[in-house]
């Protein structure tokens, strides 16, 4: 009963009025501080759509795992192994395309050791989450040595025409290549898993692998591939930070990211889009926090105050804006019923 | 994870525990000893020379009174957030924000025993320990609260919480607590009182002693109270314990609160007695240990002493492997992470070794996002 309920196609009877209710009072939002402040308003949200690129890949790397049952608190980990390898090999080859690339075949290849770990070995996914995530601190501070210099970061690459549309054309349409992989990525994503035989399958894996595994679906061999699908996202999650964003690694500088995409991913309840939701709601919070300098001048004088908050304050503002998000949302929030649980045949 | 545990008070038998004794470490003292093996590969390949690395590493650690000293130094804070973790364990809570839990008792901890000037120590201590707890045990309690009544998973908000205790105390040191005095141009408070400061007893650091009887207390909290039974309970079977009677959410409160507890008066202790003053980038790096060692004692309070002495060790042992061999210390780091491996993934080491799979009651450490 509650398998077809679930495999369905989610809620498309009910008209979401509330997302469509907050998007367009966002959009009203926009366009007001739009024609107040253009310079500064397209600053923060393209600002956002950047800081937000990790957080939904991150995301996109838990609901491939999630829907297919397994917990994976390894995210930030993944991240910070590829972030770091990703760099290194932009160092030694000086080409951000395999660089790139390489950060995604090692995302994959944490993914595959956390399937190891939590299909094969049946750790306590949660531990092995931890395994991951300690393990890349680890291995990450032992391996860098500073003063590697950088060769250069991935650069905007303008659409034509579209990029000249104002607000709409600086923020989506003007963007490095790993934000457009972003962006495309929530789609291929949504239709892979909702409209998609695979898709159905990782459902089925992850809400009832039993009854999954009678209709001769290879549960674990899904959740495989599905949990190394994961890691490669994350890879280029990492691969953002090191390739596109900052250019060159630094200790720990995932920062929490893949713990806020865990979060955003529940916001989501699973799905792409709602995740993205999520995500642009962080990256908002972040773009605040890293134009808050430029933003001083511009705030009206019954805002002035937050120029004056000390930055400490506005540093932690992604941080519990996650758990506020959290505590919100789920428990309205089903996740998939088999999550955590190791499959054996009875 | 699994784990056994013969516990059970109907069993008569006089040498069972012995015998579980030494079953029950064969797990993680394997662990160590093939973690140390992986350890010293990764050296070798960085191109030092691993045994020279470690013989430097546990004579930094053992070598001399003073290096034992160091390490007794570096395991007291790891011994309360060991038992933080293994205790909500207990309960089915995977608390990894032991570290924000450890700032605000440390940072609290500071401020008492720098404003308050002329107290005798035997209030002044026992004060600043006090608040220091009580603020992480406050620290915890609000992952513990969203976790009883929004169903919000303690994994990511104690991180999150993480993050805003060192915002927070970041801000403390370098705002309304800072050290002003002429020439201080770094963020810290000013230093304690010399009446906070902690004392030795015959030798032996106060801190310390505090940190064994606090292992004392929690195994007896756990194994020998109605609370200990109701938190074990919660822990094995969230169901079974509601179907019992036993508020689910009230013993979810109360474990991270105690956790926390546990965790503010680590860094109480490491500040009044070690630090003497709180300035930011303290214990980085604890929360992870902590959930290191708590694994490696398999959550039992005692075997929380030596898991921490082992890593104790290590920490104090490292900056004369880096100085003697150029390997750098967070080698140390990865080390742990392996036996962490090891000791979660026990199936490996069971194999290797032809161990049966122990029987008993098993426990999940921690729960899905749902429950």
């Amino acid at each position: 009963m509650q398998i077809t309920d679930t495999l369905a196609r989610p809620s498309a009877a009910r008209i979401p009025w509330v997302t469509i209710g907050v998007w367009g009072g966002l959009a009203i939002l926009v366009l007001v501080a739009y024609l107040r402040a253009p310079q500064a308003t397209t600053a923060v949200l393209t600002s956002t759509i950047r800081q937000s690129t990790p957080i939904i890949l991150g995301a996109l790397a838990g609901i491939m795992c999630e829907r297919s049952g397994v917990i994976n608190i390894g995210i930030e980990g993944m991240m910070l192994i590829s972030a770091f390898l990703g760099f290194l090999f932009n160092v030694w080859t000086g080409d951000l395309l395999l660089a790139t690339m390489g950060a995604l075949l090692v995302g994959a290849a944490v993914g595959a050791f956390h399937a190891v770990m939590s299909i094969t070995l049946k750790v306590d996914q949660i531990i092995a989450g931890t395994v991951i995530n300690i393990l890349a601190v680890g291995l990450t501070g032992y391996f860098y040595q500073q003063g590697l210099t950088t060769r250069g970061k991935l650069a905007p690459v303008s659409i034509p025409v579209l990029a000249d549309i104002p607000i709409i054309g600086p923020v989506f349409f003007s963007n490095p290549p790993i934000t457009y992989a972003s962006l495309i990525l929530i789609v291929v994503i949504h239709v892979i898993l909702f409209r998609t035989a695979w898709g159905l399958r990782t459902r089925a894996v992850g809400e009832h692998p039993a009854a999954a595994d009678t209709v001769g679906i290879a549960v674990n061999r899904v959740r495989y591939i599905n949990v190394i699908i994961g890691g490669m996202l994350a890879g280029l999650a990492g691969g953002f930070l090191t390739l596109e964003s900052v250019g060159s690694f630094e200790r720990n500088m995932t920062n929490g990211r893949g713990f806020v995409s865990l979060a955003v991913m529940i916001f989501g309840k699973w799905t792409p889009f709602g995740a993205w939701g999520g995500s642009l709601l962080f990256g908002f919070a972040n773009a605040l926090q890293s134009q808050i300098q430029f933003l001083k001048n511009q705030l009206p004088p019954w805002l002035a105050w937050i120029g004056d908050l000390p930055p400490q304050f506005i540093g932690m503002l992604p941080y519990v804006l996650t758990i506020a998000v959290l505590a919100g949302f789920v428990g309205r929030a089903r996740p998939p019923a088999a999550i955590g649980k190791v499959y054996e045949k009875e | 994870m699994e784990r056994a545990e013969s516990q059970s008070p109907l069993q008569a038998d006089r040498l069972a525990p012995v015998r579980s004794l030494l079953r029950a470490m064969i797990v993680p003292v394997a662990s160590v000893v093939v973690a140390l093996a992986i350890g010293a590969v990764i050296i070798a390949l960085s191109g030092a020379n691993p045994l020279v690395a470690y013989s430097a590493l546990f004579e930094g650690g053992l070598g001399s009174g003073r290096a034992i000293g160091r390490t007794l130094e570096k395991a007291t804070p790891l011994i309360f957030g060991g038992l933080a973790v293994s205790l909500a364990f207990k309960c089915g809570l995977f608390n990894i924000g032991a570290q924000g839990q450890l700032l605000l008792g440390a940072i609290f901890a500071a401020f008492i025993g720098f404003s308050l000037q002329g107290l005798p120590a035997v209030l002044h201590i026992p004060l600043a320990l006090l608040v220091g707890a009580v603020m992480g045990a406050v620290w915890a309690a609000i992952a513990g609260t969203l976790k009883a009544f929004t169903g919000a998973h303690e994994v990511i908000t104690t991180i999150m919480l993480n993050f805003v205790a060192f915002n927070l105390t970041d801000w403390l040191a370098d705002g309304p607590w800072k050290d002003r005095s002429p020439g201080n141009i770094v963020a810290r408070t000013p230093a304690v009182a010399p009446e906070a400061r902690l004392p030795d007893i015959a030798g032996v650091p106060l801190g310390m002693i505090l940190a064994v009887l606090a292992a004392i207390a929690v195994w007896w909290l756990i194994w020998r109270t109605t609370i200990g039974f109701e938190l074990r309970t919660v822990g094995q079977n969230a169901s079974a314990a509601k179907y019992a009677g036993i508020s689910v959410r009230r013993m979810t409160v109360l474990a991270m609160v105690a956790s926390g507890f546990l965790a503010g008066l680590g860094g109480a202790v490491e500040t009044l007695g070690v630090v003497g003053r709180f300035q930011p980038g303290f214990n980085v790096g604890l929360g992870f240990q902590a959930i290191t060692i708590a694994l490696l004692a398999r959550t039992n309070p005692i075997a929380v002493i030596p898991a921490s002495l082992l890593i104790g060790v290590m920490q104090a042992g490292a900056s004369r492997m880096q100085f003697n061999s150029g390997v750098a210390s967070e080698i140390i780091d990865v080390i742990q992470a392996i036996i962490l491996f090891f000791v979660a993934a026990d199936s490996i080491i069971r194999w290797v070794l032809r161990l049966r799979a122990e029987e008993g009651e098993r426990v999940t450490l921690s729960s899905g996002w749902g429950s």
